[in-house]
């Protein structure tokens, strides 16, 4: 099979768009994460979409609309775990463990008692992005749209609270609500992301492409370009690799985004 | 009788149970140029963080320029440089534009957006730091001097009515301290900006300072530097030895 001759799977070329627009958001919204030290919080919400599908496997969803029922469950977990570290005095770190390790507990729970792990599940646990649906497609696409129109619309306040919270606050900007705003698109994004990379790898999605960029930009609006080109390339030649490879998407995704970062540390090495 | 800037009504603040500020008072008015000193703990930063609204009073009133703090809605007339971000992150991949633009959505509602005019009033405030050579540097590759000029330049993008600065020198050398305080000093006198400083350095801030606010839990002292130094009371206070070392001017 030559290369071009894989576009004419239709599949194939629903993967690379849905792939494509996922990985421009989570890299876009890891800069944000990244700097702000909050990388992890791509990880806790992951393990509570991990507990949503289980519980919407439980309840005997039918699989199209799995991602759909998982997002309020995932949206009020970012929310708690904001809740957790703001008013309960509780890390953040810790409070990203506690929301995380309930999704985690739920999901076992669940998944016990549906009668085991099934291949649903484990289709999440490590993602599946060949097996796309033309519906996922579409309900891609309006998330998509959805978290770039709002991110757009409120980047100025994004990359100020980035930037540093208490100068955002003597500039006006509600900072409490722009937070809210930042995970709740996290939120939004990790569960669109679970059929790309799926739960386990999520947050390298979202940390790594970040990563890569913050490496090379010399500018904050440079890196979110740089970041979202290399999350759309990697991901592109991930999906394109384990076709032809006969490998799991997911994992040669992360492992080309891994290949990248060592190669950016290098010249950054080489840059000094 | 001008509107005071700053205002302060018996403010109090504790901090996890132990005492920051005990009915705290005072007022600015359009024009000055406050030093604000004491010992490590004596609530400076508390106070400035009372002041802009960062840290919430347990009793007493703030209002800036007439206005109660919980109504004040024009950030664009203050200009801010905190302490810690000396400590910020050295690898955030902002340029110096960049981080200058960021002061002018003070002056913005809902949507705020970055504008094309913005790279005006970008330069404008970097030629008044002297910094416009290092426009498109990244933040973090900046030495301490630098990167506190560019700060400040963030903070006085929109030419603010009011400027408050915490601790501003301590990660500088003396020879770039000295040339910092003639700047805030220069900004002072040529434009009126009112001037809000904290600082250990007790000696030039005195020299600089058009009025000195001993601060120790309480406002021990508010006045000009040569009535603080002339003072029978503040030498009763602190015993003529440590009067003499505040009032040292190097």
């Amino acid at each position: 099979m030559t290369f071009l001759e894989i576009f004419q799977y239709g599949f194939l070329i629903r993967a690379l768009v849905a792939g494509s627009l996922i990985a421009a958001l989570c890299a876009v919204l890891g800069v944000f994460l990244v700097l702000r030290r909050l990388s992890l919080i791509g990880d806790g919400l992951a393990h509570v979409t991990f507990g949503s599908v289980a519980l919407a496997v439980f309840l005997r969803f039918q699989s199209v609309y799995t991602s759909l029922a998982a997002i309020p469950c995932v949206l009020l977990a970012a929310l708690g775990i904001l809740k957790l570290a703001e008013r309960a005095r509780i890390y953040g770190d810790a409070a990203i463990g506690i929301v995380s390790s309930l999704g985690i507990a739920v999901g076992i729970v669940l998944a016990s008692l549906a009668g085991g792990f099934n291949v649903d599940i484990f289709s999440y646990l490590f993602g599946n992005i060949l097996a796309i649906s033309p519906f996922e497609l579409g309900q891609t696409v309006v998330l998509f749209l959805v978290v770039c129109v709002t991110a757009g619309l409120f980047y100025p306040e994004l990359f100020a609270i980035t930037f540093d919270e208490e100068l955002a606050r003597t500039s006006g900007i509600p900072v409490d609500r722009i937070n809210a705003i930042l995970v709740l698109l996290t939120a939004l994004t990790v569960v669109l992301a679970m059929k790309v990379v799926g739960i386990m790898l999520i947050s390298a999605l979202l940390i790594l492409p970040a990563v890569i960029a913050l490496q090379l930009a010399r500018g904050f609006r440079t890196a979110l370009v740089l970041a979202a080109g290399i999350g759309v390339v990697t991901v592109a030649a991930g999906i394109v690799i384990s076709f032809l490879a006969n490998l799991p998407a997911g994992a040669t995704i992360i492992l080309i985004n891994i290949a990248l970062l060592i190669a950016s540390l290098v010249v950054r090495r080489l840059r000094r | 009788m001008p509107v005071e800037v700053v205002s302060v009504q018996g403010v109090s603040f504790q901090y996890q149970g132990a005492e920051a500020l005990r009915d705290v008072s005072f007022g600015v008015t359009p024009g000055d140029y406050v030093g604000i000193v004491g010992p490590n703990g004596s609530g400076k930063s508390t106070l400035i963080r009372c002041i802009l609204g960062l840290a919430r009073p347990d009793r007493g009133e703030v209002r800036l320029f007439g206005t109660p703090l919980s109504a004040f809605d024009q950030w664009q007339r203050i200009g801010y440089l905190p302490q810690g971000l000396q400590l910020f992150n050295p690898h955030f991949p902002a340029t110096v534009a960049e981080v200058v633009g960021l002061g002018l959505l003070a002056a913005q509602r809902f949507p705020r957006r970055f504008r094309k005019g913005d790279g005006e009033a970008v330069t404008r405030a970097l030629e008044v730091m002297g910094i416009t050579s290092i426009r498109h540097r990244l933040i973090g590759e900046l030495s301490g001097g630098l990167r506190q000029r560019a700060l400040l330049a963030r903070a006085l993008v929109n030419e603010p009515e009011l400027l408050v600065l915490d601790e501003p020198t301590t990660a500088l050398d003396p020879e770039t301290r000295e040339g910092f305080y003639t700047t805030i000093r220069d900004l002072n006198r040529a434009t009126g900006t009112t001037v809000i400083l904290i600082t250990h350095d007790s000696g030039t801030i005195g020299r600089h300072a058009s009025r000195f606010l001993y601060l120790d839990k309480r406002v021990v002292f508010y006045g000009g530097f040569d009535d603080f130094c002339g003072s029978p009371e503040m030498s009763e206070y602190f015993g003529p030895h440590s009067q003499h070392l505040i009032c040292q001017r190097h």
